[in-house]
């Protein structure tokens, strides 16, 4: 099953930090090496899965629509769900990246009693919203270990997100809304039959590490200390390319930063792509104006074709002496006419 | 490639966003703190190692065996005893906040809120002189103070 590889997988991520560092001692792997190749990893590996994507043609206007294209003007249109033009394509977009549009749209199908019942059902857009912003605000809030000063904005951010004061170091909400997130976004997988049904170890690979992630990092907040300054001069000297691994930092931290490695280098390889795949996703990024403008395939052989009237030119005699009637306003017809009066 | 313009411009973006930490601190010199140690003492109530990733936890302990427990002593892992109290023991030794706690928590712009309550050595020193007893009752010394005094 999925679910148990992507265990075993991250179990093991832990198993080989914990011999790595806390036994062999390779703190210069697992601090920097490992970090700098999972971090190039990620940087051309995404560059690369774009120019794919850029280079495959899409000829033809593909959008998912669900709503009345643009038509006559006495027909009422729907700009966001049948964009026409750029404007409403970026229009959509934002909202869909935002906002998560088409989640909002969810509906679940169930048979009661005897009849198939769809219903809406927003869970599912509730809790990817709160771990998609839960995830992105911690991103943002770990660059105050990438910059000195700490900018305003992102210490702001650090004490919004630490404004309950529970416990020292304060607990920070978002931690504990991505958990509700993960939790949720696993747990579907497993309650519904049909879904556990086409549930893959790439489903479950991606959550168990971003769980692996959040887990170690609360633990070292919270339980497990380790010295933060030293942490701080590690991230800095990488930022630098001067690497140097302070004395003295927990193991615990090597298991977070190995697994934010670890997902980075994961990251263009597996569906978590969909980071940049959103934006060129050709249902979604194309306006609806298949009607109005003629997109021509740009592989497409000049066709070999003939007229109507290029076709009768040819059984012209037969046509005549089998009494079919004749296309007069052809040109060619037209030239027999002339000639014929002409004698 | 299609619409190699637009597709340039969206990686570019990218690189940019994923690269932050990378170019916004190129040419600057790496900043390193440095507390400053007593001289005159050389062991703290607990080990170095223990102090430096877990002083907040400690404190935080403190402050619930005296408020909630009544407990004026802690006694450590060595069995030695320690009366329980941030500005005349542990600022006994560690005689500035600036040269001390700031240097760290100012660096990974960590914003504990023991000074609202507690009163830091250079603060009673400043009460102490006459620049700050005449503008005692200005708006301006008031506007110094920290937030819960307001």
């Amino acid at each position: 099953m999925g679910a148990v590889f992507a265990l075993i997988t991250v179990v093991a991520f832990v198993l080989v930090v914990y011999l790595g560092v806390g036994v062999a001692g390779l703190h210069f792997l697992f601090g920097v090496i490992i970090p700098y190749v999972a971090f190039f990893t990620f940087l051309i590996g995404m560059i690369y899965r774009v120019i794919e994507w850029a280079r495959s043609p899409v000829p033809f206007r593909i959008v998912t629509t669900c709503g009345q294209q643009k038509s006559l003007s006495w027909v009422k249109r729907n700009p966001l769900e049948s964009p026409y033009n750029n404007f409403e394509v970026a229009l959509r977009m934002f909202l869909e990246v935002v906002f998560f549009r088409s989640l909002f749209r969810n509906l679940k199908a169930e048979i009661k009693g005897r009849n198939l019942i769809y219903g809406s059902y927003k869970w599912l857009w509730l809790f990817a919203i709160l771990f998609h912003y839960s995830f992105f605000i911690i991103l943002l809030r770990h660059f105050r270990f990438f910059a000195y000063p700490v900018p305003k904005v992102i210490d702001g951010l650090n004490q919004l997100d630490a404004f309950l004061h529970i416990g020292l170091p304060h607990f920070y909400i978002t931690d504990a809304l991505i958990l509700a997130g993960l939790t949720f976004l696993f747990v579907r997988r497993l309650a519904d039959p049909k879904l556990r049904y086409i549930s893959l170890a790439s489903d479950y690979l991606p959550l168990f590490m971003i769980y692996g992630l959040v887990i170690s990092g609360i633990l070292m907040r919270h339980f497990f200390k380790v010295d933060v300054v030293g942490v701080k001069e590690l991230t800095m000297s990488l930022v630098h390319f001067s690497p140097k691994v302070p004395q003295g930092i927990g193991t615990i931290f090597f298991i977070h930063l190995f697994f934010i490695s670890a997902l980075m280098a994961y990251f263009p390889f597996s569906k978590l792509v969909h980071m940049l795949g959103v934006f060129l996703s050709p249902t979604r990024n194309l306006a609806n104006n298949s009607r109005a403008k003629r997109h021509i395939n740009p592989w497409n052989q000049p066709a070999k074709f003939k007229t109507y009237c290029e076709w009768q030119e040819i059984f012209y005699e037969q046509l005549v002496e089998s009494g079919q009637p004749i296309d007069e306003d052809c040109p060619q017809v037209k030239e027999r006419k002339k000639a014929e009066g002409a004698e | 490639m299609y619409d190699t313009g637009k597709i340039l411009a969206f990686i570019g973006a990218f690189v940019v966003f994923v690269s932050t930490p990378f170019w916004s601190n190129f040419g600057k010199a790496a900043f390193e703190p440095h507390p400053k140690l007593p001289t005159q003492y050389k062991e703290c109530v607990e080990s170095k190692e223990f102090m430096r990733a877990d002083h907040m936890k400690l404190l935080r302990l403190w402050r619930y065996d005296v408020v909630r427990k009544e407990q004026r002593i802690y006694v450590n892992s060595k069995g030695e005893t320690y009366p329980i109290s941030l500005q005349n023991e542990c600022m006994r030794c560690h005689t500035s906040k600036k040269e001390f706690c700031d240097q760290c928590h100012n660096y990974v712009a960590a914003h504990p809120y023991c000074w609202n309550c507690h009163i830091s050595p250079e603060e009673r020193k400043g009460w102490a002189s006459k620049e700050s007893l005449k503008k005692v009752s200005t708006e301006e010394a008031s506007s110094e103070l920290p937030a819960s005094h307001h």
